[in-house]
């Protein structure tokens, strides 16, 4: 039976079986390559992805659970030509040695920094408690989500002037 | 302009795109030339880097008619940022933007055999030679447009892929190439652009692989899909020692997507159309399968003595003066160890296969295509050259991780499916349990103080295994000791070389008139091992540098001037010295519980110069330890990449904090038993420290030296340190975790 998925706001008909974990749905489906799978165990946070503004581990979740709901990969945030905030803060800052878990890290900040755009900096440490990184990006890392924070605030701010004027 | 040849080897470069040859041998060093009839490649003792494996200029550097041009590498980006360093060597020489040139990685079709990408020799290797070639190759352009133009080459400049006349002529790389035969053997010594003039070295140019990454471009040999392509899953033995006795695959061939099953001795595997359909099937066939397990590996809480009986012969590493300490000598003897500890790649092990006819394709994140082929074709037993290896990036390997067996693994898979891709991708607990592990390793030193305050006499012994049992031979890969007429490994052979492996960086850097280092030489260990970031270096260094510090405390000394006491090379005292400033060595005097130490090593004694000072906290209620600050400084000879470099240092530092702090492999009597993250803790972003600073020291015109593994040893090393300012206690064994902390200081 079709299962209906929307992913970076765009809707798709899946056939695969409703027990199949989210990650391989959006990697072999999909075709999307930003989820990563790295333990399948909800240990490491590599495959992390919003669902409805929330970071979830995609390689626990059934597909079947998220029909309606809204999914966003690192796909969803920009492009290689047009990339997003989170993108651009992770670029300039060099974030990334092997970058394996990166994009689990920038869906962690996204989902927190959307939730609260003035997220101090001990609490995005503590929500990518649950991301691991094995290259030691980290300090990198926490830079990169320090300026999207920023850069995230400059364009919440530019949007409001727009309105206003 | 200045950096161009002077015009007496301008025209050494232009007699070589004659005569190649002739000109090499007439490059020869006096000394060598004379040499008798067994003398070795001609070319092998001068030309710079990986050129003097394959000194063609076009193995490294095409350009084409439209002046396209395309760099060839055998070394293969690790998330080091290799691509990036090449190309910038590169551009700076061929003076063009480094956005003007393609660059082909490792692949045994279309790359020179650069051997591994691992050792911090991509710099010294790969990057050299392309930079020579590059400037080679300009030259002889330069010298083509001096021809054509009727001016002087010294007039001549080269500029965004043009060689440009002081009358405002030019012509294009791309004409002046379609007339140059870049199949010409390199030069030793042509000039290279001076430091002044630089443009793109030196420079924190962007990495040009990380665009990609955090925009879900296709970038990890994970991400490839070929057309028709299918997915595997292998069942390993549930332990080292086990053996396929029983496996009933008709239920799991039955299964939705299921294509087959592949048996062959103790290797099994599934194919299905779907990756999650692989997934389910690779469970019921782990679950159909029967094996036999007896129990072979020895109690891990004793690992020290089995290690000791595990001996097999000892070789000496080093010996001046006497071995004998003075009676009366202030003296210090310890013993320490380390565990297996692993890989851990965040993301598994994976590879692709395609068998087409007698041809096989694998896409994997080797480290090394060419042996990789050389051990597949050797296990499937086909002819080599109808094997190519193709690397595509993995997850960060930080040395021989799981990737060569998958890529055997999809081989051996992919035979018995032609004609379709075969993606194979390894589970987290495969990874844990199969990677081949960084060796357990025990070091016992003895240390004396003469009256003058320095060192004396220095014994050292340590116990270790090779650190490489990388592919070449087939029995490297473990699916070619899992097959039914399977290949066993390869004995390891103690031998003591300039790099070292398991006696890496055993010998001390520092002034020390009476030494010994013997390397006690374990040929088999009970757990598979291979290479680990820096080998044998990071415990080496460990022992060395914390006996330092209890000298110097014997000594009454600080433990940076204690260092400086003993070293002569100046650029080593610079790093140490750096590093002191920057962190504001000594410091004021700590409440309780905080501790500072310092640690410095030049890696392989003859590579990076990397020194390190940090502080950190030790809660003795927990034991836990969160290091607060680090303030580094490395000196890895000129610089092409200065953010480059810090990356992988910054890397280096906090991966070596999480082997320290945290990290060994467990196991039992018959199965390694540490086979996720929760049984083999690492480094979480609670303990990461506040700040990590990494000054890089310019050399420039000196030698690319390596960057990736020198933070290794001397962060263990100044954690330990810190430890004993911190609670007065030295620890001995690796990793400090929290309980091992609590039983030294003793709460
Ligand atoms: S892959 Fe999902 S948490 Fe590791
Ligand atoms: S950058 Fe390699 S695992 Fe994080």
């Amino acid at each position: 039976m079709a299962i209906r998925l929307t992913v970076n706001g765009v809707d798709h008909e899946i056939d695969s079986e409703p027990e199949t974990p989210l990650l391989y749905v959006l990697r072999d489906e999909l075709r999307l390559n930003g989820a990563k799978y790295g333990c399948g165990l909800g240990q490491c946070g590599s495959c992390t992805v919003m669902v409805d503004g929330q970071a979830v581990l995609s390689c626990l979740m059934p597909v079947t659970l998220l029909e309606g709901r809204e999914i966003t990969t690192v796909e969803g945030l920009g492009t290689i030509d047009a990339p997003g905030p989170m993108q651009r803060a992770f670029i300039e800052e060099q974030a990334a040695q092997c970058g394996y878990c990166i994009p689990g890290m920038m869906m962690r900040a996204q989902a927190l920094l959307q939730a609260d755009p003035e997220a101090s900096d001990a609490q995005v440490r503590e929500a990518l408690k649950w991301n691991l990184c094995r290259c030691g990006t980290h300090m990198r890392i926490l830079r990169a989500v320090g300026r999207a924070r920023e850069l995230m605030r400059q364009a919440n701010a530019a949007a409001v002037v727009g309105r206003a004027g | 302009m200045t950096e161009h040849a002077p015009s007496a080897l301008t025209r050494r470069a232009f007699l070589a795109a004659g005569s190649g040859l002739v000109v090499s041998f007439a490059m020869l060093p006096p000394a060598f030339a004379q040499e008798g009839g067994s003398a070795p490649a001609p070319w092998e003792p001068k030309l710079p880097g990986s050129l003097s494996n394959d000194p063609f200029l076009d193995s490294w550097i095409r350009i084409d008619p439209q002046g396209g041009i395309t760099v060839h590498t055998g070394k293969a980006e690790l998330g080091q940022g290799i691509k990036t360093a090449v190309l910038q060597v590169a551009a700076e020489e061929l003076e063009v933007d480094p956005h003007d040139l393609a660059l082909v990685t490792a692949d045994t079709s279309r790359t020179p055999n650069e051997g591994y990408t691992a050792g911090s020799m991509s710099m010294p290797n790969s990057a050299t030679a392309i930079r020579n070639a590059a400037a080679q190759v300009r030259i002889l352009l330069i010298t083509e447009a001096s021809r054509r133009l009727g001016i002087q080459p010294g007039a001549l400049r080269a500029e965004s892929r043009r060689v440009i006349a002081p009358d405002g002529r030019s012509l294009g790389y791309g004409e002046l190439a379609a007339s140059l035969d870049l199949h010409v053997e390199a030069v030793p010594d042509a000039p290279l652009k001076r430091p002044e003039s630089f443009r793109v070295m030196g420079r924190p140019v962007p990495r040009v692989d990380i665009p990609p990454k955090v925009t879900g471009g296709v970038a990890y040999v994970h991400d490839l899909r070929l057309d028709g392509m299918v997915h595997a899953r292998v069942v390993r033995p549930p332990s080292p020692a086990a053996r396929l006795l029983t496996a009933e695959t008709a239920a799991v061939e039955a299964m939705p997507g299921v294509l087959g099953t592949v048996r062959d001795g103790n290797f099994l595997a599934v194919v299905a159309e779907r990756e999650f359909q692989a997934v389910k099937a690779m469970r019921a066939l782990a679950d159909a399968a029967r094996w036999e397990e007896p129990a072979t590996l020895p109690d891990m809480t004793d690992m020290p003595a089995v290690l000791r009986s595990l001996e097999h012969e000892v070789g000496t590493v080093a010996e001046s003066g006497s071995p004998q300490l003075p009676a009366d000598a202030r003296r210090i003897k310890a013993t320490f160890t380390r565990p297996y500890q692993i890989h851990g790649s965040i993301g598994p092990s994976c590879a692709i296969g395609l068998t087409d006819g007698d041809d096989l394709t694998v896409w994997s994140h080797t480290q090394g295509v060419y042996p990789d082929r050389q051990a597949i074709a050797e296990m499937l037993r086909m002819p080599v050259e109808r094997v190519r290896v193709i690397h595509a990036e993995g997850s960060g390997c930080y040395g021989h991780n799981g990737a060569d067996d998958a890529a055997a693994d999809a081989a051996l898979i992919a035979r018995a499916f032609p004609g379709r891709p075969v993606r194979l991708q390894w589970m987290r607990e495969q990874e844990h349990a199969w990677e081949p592990y960084g060796p357990a390793m025990v070091m016992e030193v003895e240390a004396a103080l003469g009256p003058d305050g320095r060192l004396s006499h220095w014994n050292y012994d340590v116990w270790s295994n090779t650190h490489t049992t990388r592919p070449g031979p087939a029995g490297a890969l473990l699916p070619a000791r899992h097959i039914a007429d399977g290949f066993p490994p390869e004995l390891p052979q103690l031998s003591i070389t300039r790099s070292g492996s398991g006696d890496r960086n055993a010998v001390p850097l520092y002034t020390i008139p009476n030494k010994r280092i013997l390397w006690h030489f374990v040929r088999e260990m009970p757990l598979r091992v291979s290479a680990l970031r820096s080998l044998g270096a990071y415990a080496n260094i460990f022992a060395l540098e914390s006996t330092m510090d209890e000298m110097a405390i014997a000594a009454g000394a600080d433990p940076v001037e204690f260092r400086l006491r003993h070293l002569d090379d100046p650029r080593a005292r610079t790093v140490v010295e750096t590093a002191a400033a920057r962190f504001g060595w000594p410091g004021e005097a700590l409440p309780q519980g905080r501790g500072r130490g310092f640690a410095f090593a030049r890696y392989k004694n003859y590579a990076a110069y990397f020194a390190v000072a940090l502080e950190l906290e030790l809660d003795r209620e927990s034991g836990n330890i969160r290091v607060q600050r680090a303030v580094s400084a490395i000196d890895s000879g000129e610089i092409v990449n200065p953010d480059g470099i810090r990356n992988q240092t910054e890397g280096g530092i906090i991966q070596s904090m999480s082997w320290t702090l945290y990290e060994q492999a467990v196991f039992d009597s018959r199965r390694v038993t540490s086979i996720d993250w929760a049984s083999y803790p690492v480094l979480r972003f609670a303990s990461v420290p506040s700040t990590v600073e990494v000054h890089v020291i310019d050399r420039p015109g000196e030698p690319f030296l390596g960057t990736g593994e020198a933070a290794q040893g001397p962060t263990a090393a100044a954690i330990g340190n810190a430890i004993r300012d911190a609670a007065g206690v030295r620890l001995h064994d690796l990793p400090f975790t929290r309980d091992r902390v609590r039983a030294a200081v003793g709460v």
